[in-house]
């Protein structure tokens, strides 16, 4: 064993203890081969949190706010379809909805990505070329992980070399469960190696981490192995993303920004199906870390058919009419 | 133990919360929504006066929650969900139903008639009331399983194909229901909507609206789906231009309604080109008597689908 040291670069430097152990620089900056080894991190009061929550959720937005407030939802949307049966024609009507979410009005989206299995990963940056929607890929044996680190490498590596502008990772969560906090960090930390320009977002999926303590930990080590964005979930497990649960990760974005100044991105996936759902994590947002998250760069929303729903909303508010769900495009 | 119970009430009495022994249990009001009785999500109320019974524990006046837009809202879409496995079940199914509705209604027959002594009908009416609407669920519930044979049909056309068109449920259904009679206009209208397939969603009596909370208690222990038939209580002109605006609902049914109302609500839904029908005082006393059921009344909320198929191999 080398030293003890407090490691500035993580931006824990008062709660992270490491000990440096390899030399083996990572591209996420000066970070060494780092040994989480011994900290504790600051316990989450669920009961504080749920109240939170609940009482954000009361806050009703109206009329001009509520307009403005679903039009940054939709700018903030990663438009997702990740199913077996995907097709690239599926993939190519979801560009369209994201470039063009709704037919009568150009003034609204375009969506900020859509996210997609690595094999339609070109398909739609052909679809999308010339416009402003990222592709997202998810990527490392999504949605499991449980597959061996240099398959999920490979993974990771091949969607950015077909053009993923941004790689949507999943973490180990059973060597998370299990305490072996140092696997969940490096194979972060190589996967943010292999993404090179592309963004890195971390999905934890809160829905197997069991408490609002492991998903405190797991955003902390996200974050300090590289990811630019947290995400709660892969959408492919109940519970998916949660009010609460997203407030934890909120508060531990704020941590991080308080101690380093550097900002780190949220995204919860999955669950989110309606307007007002949407509206209340925008409040969430704002109120947790203020203006300057509620955009694109750092705040998404993954959905699929959250978009029908906020578009049902817009027209509402500009007909005075509730609108039919079989007027809007299925995906 | 005499002793003893006879201790307890004497407690009881000096605290004051009793007459004769007992606390007394008033029954909260509530709207029918998505199988669940709830109150307004405003938490209004309206108060209704109903002639106390005697040796019943049910106030002279009672709340009755005021429904409101939202309230509106929420009820169609529960109906519109609860509607394609509505319309997915056997019409043999649906009559099954219907039938096990009037063998709940005949068997809380007393509670329904004393709700419409309460409102003020006499006694006999009240009776020959509730036995009218327990004959008419039966009928409906007859009705189920033969309406397509009724109105479907096998055109003549020129050419070698079958020419065949089928009546289809519409969707959801809004219904203002008649003031009077409460129950009989409630179970004359909202059946016939339902036998087809379609869902509802309902604002009652203004002026009877206990009875109509009466009725959805048999209608929750029917083994009916929950969000078939909603039904809110309040004002008709408050809530019914917002589900004749709303897109999701296939077409309004108005049995209680002044002119202008219902002006507004043809104006209000020809927006989502829906199917308006409306009613007078004189359709709605007429439900009373064999005229106030039939064929048509399941017929005006269907659409008819065509099909064309080739003859021969």
């Amino acid at each position: 064993m080398d030293r003890l040291e407090t490691h500035e670069d993580l931006g824990f430097a008062s709660d992270l203890l490491i000990f440096s152990r390899e030399n083996r620089s990572l591209a996420c900056g000066n970070l060494r081969r780092v040994t989480v080894l011994f900290y504790t991190p600051v316990p989450v009061d669920q009961v504080a949190i749920e109240e939170r929550v609940a009482a954000l959720a009361k806050r009703s937005l109206k009329k001009q706010a509520k307009v403005q407030g679903l039009k940054l939802a939709i700018s903030m949307m990663d438009l997702t379809t990740l199913e077996g049966k995907d097709t690239a024609g599926k993939v190519t009507a979801l560009c369209t909805k994201a470039m063009h979410p709704l037919d009568s009005d150009n003034s609204i989206g375009p969506c900020a990505a859509i996210c997609v299995y690595p094999n339609f990963v070109r398909i739609a940056k052909r679809a999308l070329e010339g416009s402003s929607v990222h592709v997202a890929s998810v990527a490392t044996a999504f949605p499991s992980g449980q597959s061996p680190l240099p398959i999920k490498l490979e993974d990771t590596r091949r969607a950015v070399e077909f053009g993923a502008d941004e790689i949507d990772m999943v973490i180990d969560r059973g060597a998370m469960l299990s305490g072996d906090y140092q696997k969940v960090f490096d194979e972060i930390a190589a996967t943010k190696e292999a993404c090179g320009p592309a963004h890195l977002k971390v999905i934890l999926e809160t829905g197997e981490l069991g408490s609002y303590d492991v998903v405190r930990r797991a955003s902390e080590i996200a974050i300090a192995a590289g990811g630019d964005f947290i995400k709660t979930s892969t959408g492919k497990i109940q519970p998916a993303a949660t009010p609460a649960v997203t407030l934890v990760m909120l508060e531990v974005i704020r941590d991080h920004f308080y101690r380093t100044g550097k900002k780190i991105g949220m995204k919860p996936a999955g669950g989110v199906r309606t307007a007002k759902q949407a509206l209340h994590y925008l409040v969430i947002v704002k109120e947790t870390l203020g203006d300057a998250w509620l955009t694109p760069d750092l705040f998404r929303f993954g959905a699929s058919a959250l978009l029908n729903d906020v578009l049902m909303q817009l027209e509402k508010e500009r007909t005075g009419a509730y609108q039919a769900s079989e007027d809007f495009s299925k995906d | 133990m005499v002793k003893k119970a006879t201790q307890d009430r004497a407690y009881i009495t000096s605290i004051g919360t009793v007459a004769a022994g007992r606390v007394s249990v008033n029954k909260a009001y509530k709207m029918y929504v998505g199988g669940a009785f709830v109150r307004s999500e405003s938490g209004r109320y309206f108060q209704v006066e109903a002639s106390a019974i005697a040796g019943s524990a049910d106030p002279e006046v009672v709340n009755i929650p005021l429904g409101s837009r939202k309230d509106g809202r929420d009820a169609v879409l529960v109906a519109k969900n609860a509607h394609e496995p509505w319309a997915a079940r056997t019409a043999y199914n649906r009559g099954q139903i219907l039938y096990r509705l009037a063998e709940v209604l005949e068997s809380r027959r007393s509670e329904l008639t004393s709700s419409l002594t309460r409102a003020g009908s006499t006694a006999a009416e009240a009776l020959s009331e509730v036995s009218a609407s327990i004959d008419r669920a039966v009928y409906y519930a007859g009705f189920c399983d033969k309406i397509s044979s009724l109105v479907a049909s096998h055109n003549p056309v020129s050419g070698p194909h079958f020419g065949f068109t089928m009546p289809e449920s519409m969707g959801v259904v809004a219904i203002v229901a008649p003031e009077e009679p409460a129950l009989l206009g409630l179970v004359s209208t909202i059946l016939p909507v339902i036998a087809s397939g379609n869902t509802a969603v309902v604002i009652a009596s203004r002026r009877d609206p206990r009875t109509a909370v009466v009725f959805c208690e048999c209608l929750a222990t029917s083994d009916l789906p929950g969000g078939v038939v909603n039904v809110l209580t309040g004002d008709a002109s408050e809530i019914a231009p917002h589900l004749a605006k709303h897109r999701e609902v296939n077409a309004i049914d108005t049995w209680s309604a002044d002119d202008a109302l219902r002006t507004l609500l043809e104006r209000e839904g020809s927006g989502s080109v829906k199917r308006v029908r409306s009613h007078d005082g004189r359709a709605c006393a007429a439900l009373r008597d064999e005229d106030g059921q039939g064929l048509g009344f399941i017929e005006k909320f269907l659409e008819f689908k065509t099909v064309w198929h080739p003859v021969g191999i």
